[in-house]
């Protein structure tokens, strides 16, 4: 079985045979073929297309009442009432949603029909125009499918957002009359505005049997949970009116209501919350003077002051939300495209998109009893914490409640993630706006574990050829307790390693591997090799490090195990003059990086840093031959949001005995290709990762005036 | 050779454009001819008057939605008492919240009536509850009743079934039709279809119930809680399995279950079908026919080879094993696996159709679990085959984050159970999904402290913020002398000097009056006097003078230079969840006396900071005084010396992780005059030499005088009473200390931004 997603190659970078010049013909025939054939088959599938939809095209210029029109005999058949029992396991059929490599389930519309009764007499309005945009943004979702035996999910065309714009009867012989309906099994009506006089009921009155109903006001009784869909009651003024965003900051009023129709008592509430505090408290009316042509939507009054609606919605910090004859209410949508806090008052509600979205963030509900303690309740809340409500409220209509679209989709989503919850979109996403989302980390190791001591490191050698002191840092490494095992990366295609025999004898398996090319990512390539969690990278010249030096970074690495964890320190720094970043190797008071020339991390760092690096930095290291210390430091610092370790004085790797000090010294061009190197992954990161610290990690008892034999790492080197 | 090549390409080649030639022009033909035929496959139709279409509810309409002829909203809320009663009872409708107002969420147990034992689990139970700082003796304070009746086991064909339990209640002067009680439930029903029956009426009581199906469960008004055995410790619990993050995460098995078969009866359905996926290399699904007394009856020909293939692995080894484990309904909806899963960082794969998840309220299970459909079980292997590995690494941990916050202990369980209850009581002062779902989990964080996420410790990087810049520094005052002492007022100076320091308040604990402002330091910054209770809790009270997210917690007789406070406070700054601190002890374990050691010896490790000289976030303070059951603040108001100790296992209990331990200069062993005590030394206060920081070595044994020791086996005993109460030793040790970047380098001293920290 294919999965879509799952690649997770462990094996090494691999040896790419040379090809034989007999063969290549071959393949550059087989190629050429394989290639026309392509070409060949996509302006097939490109030509009939073209020619269908300019056959379609007479249809496509039709109009809403040159449907087809269904005369429903009076005694055709009535759909049971709605089951409330219904959940997605007993009603739902998953069978036809099947397994696909998308997870994604498949929608199809029915097609547009007029339904009028024995007496010709329509049954309801055609389609309103949100439902027809509704429709249409199905239509072009991915979730849309034109045939309707792929289909898992089934939306009726028949428009049923207003329960008042419609004959419930015949209604429900519409839907019963369906191809597929089949007691309404996988299928989906939309609904805002349910009930109607004088009860009001909170779920669509037309029965609908096992049909799943995305609705705007439900309650806690008639919503089916993990069956229904809670949706918005759509505000057509999202889309006619422009308020732009409203950054923090004070507001003119602190509590605002706005609906026309309150129910006298809840009136009076309100009026009684105004005379106690005053004019931060502003309720608004309709306006009763209003001259001709002015719409009355438009416009809202207190006494004789005049304000516009929704703009005044922006003047204040909190907007009331009261229930009416129904629960959902269109003025939500309104109060949170002036990112206004709505504090929602209606008992039992289903807010919607409560299955995905944190209200919490977002809003306020206050208990009907308690509105009397609506002014003292707010006042409670942090002013932080308002501004991010506020934050939070816009962004959730900007991406759940703006248009027809959204919601449809929205609503497509949920049912999605319930039938492929192992696909599913998380809360972050659903619920953190994009400052959030861009601003904050995830880490993927963010349990608080500190590895077992016995598990031990995996020391990882990246060498080109230099044998001697390659064989003097592994009898040097060897000598660390916590090293479980050593592997060599042999980076020479030209020359062979040393043979077996003439290997340094270690108490630790030593493994070599040897790769394709002479890059530098081979330090860093998840090798299957690496069993343990930690990895100690090292070049093939560092011998200064104590054996105690090593052992005390492992236990540091282990308190910190989502962290680098190395010797040598490094500090990035703004250049006000040249106005980008520059490299810092002086002795500062400041790290933000340490060297890999010996560091401790996560194997898992090398699966990101191998797969999952952004941009072309990881080729751009290759080529360069440089900068991999910089681009792991970015790497890990930009998923875990966390800073270096840099532990015990050392401050340079250059080894004394050394005698030709090679390319990578610490000459002025070095320096001014690593401060390239950090501007370079500065713009293709987006940010500055990079952590600025002050301090470094020594043992506990380090140069303290206490006998050295009595300290668990007496032999620390300077710098 | 080259030319007949050739001649083989030219085909090739020719052949495809003919094929291209022709078959595109049939396809072309076809499809215009089967025109009528296309018009059901196609897209959504864009209608031409589609601008035209009305709205589906008129301008008017919409803001109009309301009927001043209706039910008024009180007569409503009335009607609905009458009408969402029993099995739709809600919060609003069966709850009455007036009785939470007064004295808050407290929660009362009925007094156990002689005669009438309670099982094990059960009693675990209320002991929990009388464990919680909601607990209260008094019903009339109470907002919720827990019954001191066993209803656990409602199987009537079971032993531990209690009988007449409705008579019972009914004979209770609380009970109030089940108003406000909360009735807990493990299992109910019985063969053959164990229905939710508990057989007596519960009324208007909130159901905790294990195994509870969506159908019944009143959303917002019952709670699911896990299956738990009799054996689930009462506190502390163990630790979950997983040690390590391993890369990739994938473990020997790929998916595994091992447990019974039921041939006929209610769950047949998806145990009857778990051995197809068996695949006997990465996928382990074993089945036994055996259980139950009557096995052969319905035995069919599959049963020989299962009971033999069951027999081969063992249920802990796959457990330990595996990546994921299929958690299939049992006769019941929950199972004992599903913990036992979730411990060992096995991956939950929930197969077990309208079983209302535990805490689902809560707890956002698609982080922890694939919740898999009964129906779908032949395709559970492929997909989870299909899971990205990273997202595994993800699921693995978060089961044991959940583990550990919510379900590894009885105390657990019940105190989530209480604290979603507490949430509903006002939403506006509650957690948001997400403080659930975070570490360290919604036990851990109070919405009385506050709702913003911003003011807790844990959420800085997840959310992007970043701890405040100023610190306030807290001192403890106990010196009797009348005059302010030497000590206090070179620490407020050095204090003050630091730029981070927003301002100094000092706790006074002391029985005379503090010194009239005029003799406290002129300092740039606001310095407050709080009088103290005079407790050695109080100091960790979080007053509202403390204003910054960061403490600098003092002792009057601290020694400590405005650069040591400025290093330590741009440590902080990196590890505002941590304690971060001067001196330092640590504990260890004494296998000889079976207890908990405790030395202040210089040591190669450490696990307390002393809160004499140490940062952490004010969020401590609340967690401390209001988290923490008031049994413990006495046991430590009791004990000399102990409050620290306990600060340092609570924010190790919360963080998992070990403290930090700055640089300290070293200094002369200040002989300062042994300052009278406003308590007496009875009551335990420590010399004052021995507690601050210039004298970190002085080895407890070495101390002179009764005073010295006693508060040390004072300071062992407290380590062990919390190490007991907690039911684990949270203390993590670290081996580490942070020094300046350039500390006693041998670099010059003008490059250096501590120097004074070096001498």
């Amino acid at each position: 079985i294919m999965c879509a997603s799952a690649k997770y190659n462990t094996r090494g970078p691999a040896l790419i045979p040379r090809m034989k010049t007999k063969h290549r013909i071959y393949y550059i025939t087989l190629f050429s073929i394989v290639l026309l054939g392509l070409i060949a088959t996509g302006m097939f599938q490109f030509w009939p297309h073209s020619i269908e939809s300019s056959s379609d095209w007479t249809v496509e210029k039709r109009s809403v009442h040159d449907v087809p029109v269904v005369k429903l005999p009076a005694d055709s058949p009535i759909p049971e009432r709605g089951d409330l029992s219904c959940r997605m396991h007993t009603c739902f059929d998953v069978y036809r949603c099947g397994i696909n490599p998308k997870n994604k389930i498949k929608v199809y519309i029915y097609s547009l029909k007029k339904y009028v009764d024995e007496y010709g007499t329509s049954v309801s309005n055609t389609i309103s125009r949100e439902y027809n945009e509704l429709l249409t943004a199905i239509s072009d979702s991915e979730f849309y499918t034109d045939d309707v035996n792929r289909a898992c999910l089934f939306v009726p065309s028949i428009d049923v957002l207003n329960q008042n714009a419609l004959r419930i009867k015949e209604t429900a012989q519409a839907l019963a009359q369906l191809s597929r309906w089949d007691r309404g099994t996988n299928h989906l009506l939309f609904n805002m505005l349910p009930g109607g006089p004088p009860d009001y009921n909170t779920a669509l009155d037309v029965p609908r049997d096992r049909a799943l109903l995305a609705g705007g006001g439900f309650s806690t009784w008639t919503y089916r949970q993990g069956y229904d869909v809670s949706i918005p009651v759509y505000s057509p003024l999202s889309g006619e009116v422009d308020l732009p965003e409203r950054g923090p900051g004070p507001r003119r009023y602190f509590i605002l209501s706005s609906q026309m129709a309150l129910h006298p008592e809840y009136r009076l509430e309100l009026e009684a919350l105004q005379a106690e505090n005053g004019e931060s408290v502003l309720i608004l009316d309709k306006c009763t003077n209003l001259s001709d042509g002015v719409p009355a939507v438009r416009k809202r009054c207190y006494k004789n002051q005049v304000f516009d609606y929704p703009q005044v919605l922006q003047e204040s910090t909190f907007c009331v939300v009261l229930r009416g004859a129904r629960l959902g209410q269109a003025v939500l949508s309104d109060v949170l495209q002036a990112g206004c806090v709505p504090v929602i008052i209606a008992d039992s509600y289903i807010l919607p998109f409560s299955e995905v979205l944190d209200w919490k963030r977002a809003s306020v509900v206050i208990p009907e009893e308690k509105m009397p303690e609506m002014y003292s309740i707010l006042q409670s809340i942090p002013q932080r914490q308002i501004e991010e409500m506020q934050r939070q409220a816009r962004w959730f209509w900007e991406a759940y409640f703006r248009s027809m679209k959204a919601i449809a989709l929205a609503t497509l989503q949920i049912i999605n993630d319930r039938i492929y919850p192992y696909a599913a979109i998380s809360y972050e996403e659903w619920n953190d706006p994009p400052a959030v989302k861009w601003s904050s980390v995830s880490n993927p190791l963010f349990l608080p574990l500190i590895p077992p001591q016995s598990q031990g490191f995996t020391a990882v050698v990246l060498t080109y050829d230099r044998v001697e002191s390659l064989f003097r840092v592994i009898t040097e490494v060897s000598k660390v307790p916590s090293l479980s095992k050593l592997l060599v990366v042999w980076n020479n295609q030209n020359k062979n390693p040393p043979e077996d025999s003439l290997w340094p004898k270690i108490r630790v398996p030593l493994k070599v591997v040897r790769t394709a090319e002479n890059k530098l990512s081979n330090r860093f390539f998840p090798y299957d090799e690496i069993e343990t969690e930690a990895v100690l990278a090292i070049d093939d010249d560092i011998i200064m490090l104590t054996s105690d030096e090593l052992q005390f970074g492992y236990e540091v690495w282990r308190e910190f195990p989502d962290r680098l964890v190395g010797y040598p320190g490094r500090l990035h720094l703004w250049d006000h003059e040249m106005n980008k970043w520059k490299y810092e190797s002086e002795w500062t008071n400041e790290v933000s990086m340490v060297l890999t020339g010996a560091a401790f991390y996560h194997k898992y760092f090398n699966y990101l840093y191998t797969y999952k690096m952004p941009g072309d930095i990881k080729n751009w290291v290759d080529a360069h031959m440089n900068c991999e210390d910089i681009a792991m430091n970015f790497l890990v610092a930009n998923v875990t949001g966390k800073s270096v370790i840099k532990v015990t004085p050392r401050k340079k790797f250059k080894c004394p005995e050394c005698t030709a000090i090679d390319g990578l010294s610490l000459d002025q061009t070095h320096m001014v290709e690593r401060s390239e190197c950090i501007n370079k992954f500065a713009s293709v990161f987006g940010t500055m990762p990079l952590k600025v610290v002050e301090h470094r990690a020594d043992p506990v008892l380090y140069k303290d005036d206490f006998p050295e034999k009595l300290k668990s790492f007496p032999n620390i080197g300077s710098l | 050779m080259q030319t007949r090549k050739k001649y083989i390409f030219l085909t090739f080649l020719a052949s495809w454009l003919l094929l291209f030639l022709f078959g595109g022009d049939q396809l072309r033909r076809f499809s215009f001819f089967s025109g009528r035929k296309a018009e059901a496959r196609r897209n959504w139709p864009r209608w031409t008057d589609r601008s035209l279409l009305k709205s589906f509810a008129d301008a008017e309409e919409l803001p109009r939605d309301g009927d001043p002829s209706l039910l008024s909203p009180r007569e409503r809320r009335a009607a609905w008492l009458s009408v969402y009663a029993q099995s739709r009872c809600r919060m609003e409708t069966c709850f009455d919240f007036s009785r939470c107002e007064k004295h808050g969420f407290k929660v009362f147990t009925y007094p156990q009536e002689r005669g009438q034992p309670v099982s094990e689990t059960y009693g675990k139970i209320l002991s929990s509850l009388e464990r919680s700082r909601y607990h209260t003796a008094n019903p009339e304070e109470a907002c919720l009743f827990v019954l001191s009746i066993d209803t656990l086991d409602r199987d009537h064909l079971s032993g531990q079934y209690v009988r007449n339990v409705d008579e019972k209640i009914r004979s209770f002067p609380l009970w109030n039709g089940g108003r406000n009680h909360l009735i807990f439930n493990l299992y109910s029903g019985t063969w053959p279809d164990y229905a939710g029956d508990l057989g007596f009426d519960i009324g208007q009581a909130i159901l905790a119930k294990a195994s509870f199906d969506t159908a019944s469960f009143r959303p917002g008004f019952d709670i699911s809680i896990p299956l738990f055995s009799k054996e689930h410790p009462q506190r502390g619990g163990d630790r979950g399995w997983l040690y390590q993050d391993s890369v990739p995460p994938r473990k020997k098995y790929l998916l595994v279950f091992k447990g019974k078969r039921y041939l006929t009866g209610i769950g047949s359905g998806t145990r009857n079908a778990l051995h197809h996926i068996h695949n006997g290399k990465d996928i382990i699904s074993l089945t036994t026919c055996k259980h139950g007394k009557d096995w052969e009856k319905h035995k069919d020909t599959r049963c020989d080879k299962d009971n033999i293939d069951y027999e081969r692995f063992d249920y802990q080894e796959l457990l330990h094993n595996s990546t994921f484990c299929i958690v299939p309904r049992g006769r019941r909806l929950g199972s004992f696996r599903f913990l036992e899963a979730l411990q060992a960082a096995c991956i939950p794969v929930l197969l077990s159709d309208g079983w209302e998840l535990p805490f689902a309220e809560a707890i956002d299970w698609g982080k922890a679990a694939v919740v898999g459909s009964e129906r779908l079980l032949l395709q559970i292997p492929s997909a989870v085959r299909c899971i990205h590995p990273e997202r595994v690494l993800a699921f693995q941990q978060q089961t044991q984050f959940l583990w550990d916050a919510y379900f590894s202990s009885v105390d657990k369980i019940v105190h989530t159970t209480l604290e979603i209850i507490k949430d509903r009581l006002s939403p506006h002062r509650s957690r948001s999904r997400f403080l659930w779902n975070a570490l360290p989990g919604g036990l851990l964080v109070l919405p009385d402290f506050s709702t913003h996420l911003g003011d807790f410790p844990f959420y800085y990087l997840q959310h992007g913020y970043s701890p405040s810049r100023k610190f306030t520094a807290f001192i403890r005052a106990v010196s009797q002398a009348g005059s302010l002492s030497q000590p206090i007022l070179r620490l407020i100076q050095a204090v003050s000097g630091s730029q981070y320091c927003a301002q100094i308040v000092v706790l006074w604990s002391c029985e005379k009056p503090p010194p009239p402002s005029g003799k406290w330091p002129q300092t740039t910054v606001p310095l407050t006097i709080i009088q103290g209770r005079r407790q050695f809790s109080d100091r960790f009270f979080p007053f509202e003078a403390i204003q910054t997210d960061a403490v600098l917690s003092l002792d009057e007789d601290t020694s400590l230079s405005t650069s040591e406070v400025d290093f330590a406070f741009s440590v902080w700054r990196s590890f505002p969840e941590r304690i971060v601190g001067f001196p330092t002890q640590s504990h260890f374990w004494d296998p000889e006396q079976g207890r908990w050691g405790y030395t202040s010896r210089w040591t190669n490790e450490l696990s307390i900071v002393l809160t004499a000289a140490a940062f952490y976030h004010r969020y401590y303070h609340s967690l401390f005084t209001e988290y923490l059951p008031a049994g413990l603040r006495e046991l430590v108001d009791g004990l000399a010396a102990c409050e620290d100790i306990l600060m340092n296992v609570l924010v190790a209990a919360v963080t998992k992780l070990p403290p930090i331990k700055v640089t300290q200069r070293k200094q002369h062993k200040e002989l300062a005059a042994q300052h009278a005590e406003c308590r007496d030394g009875a009551a335990g206060t420590p010399p004052p030499g021995q507690r601050s920081p210039s004298a970190p070595h002085s080895a407890p044994a070495e101390v002179k005088g009764t005073a010295g020791s006693r508060r040390f086996s004072q300071r062992q005993d407290c380590l062990n009473q919390l190490a007991d109460w907690f039911g684990y030793m949270p203390l993590v040790s670290s081996q580490m200390r942070l020094d300046p970047v350039l500390f006693k380098d041998q670099v010059s001293v003008l490059r250096k931004k501590y120097p004074s920290l070096e001498r």
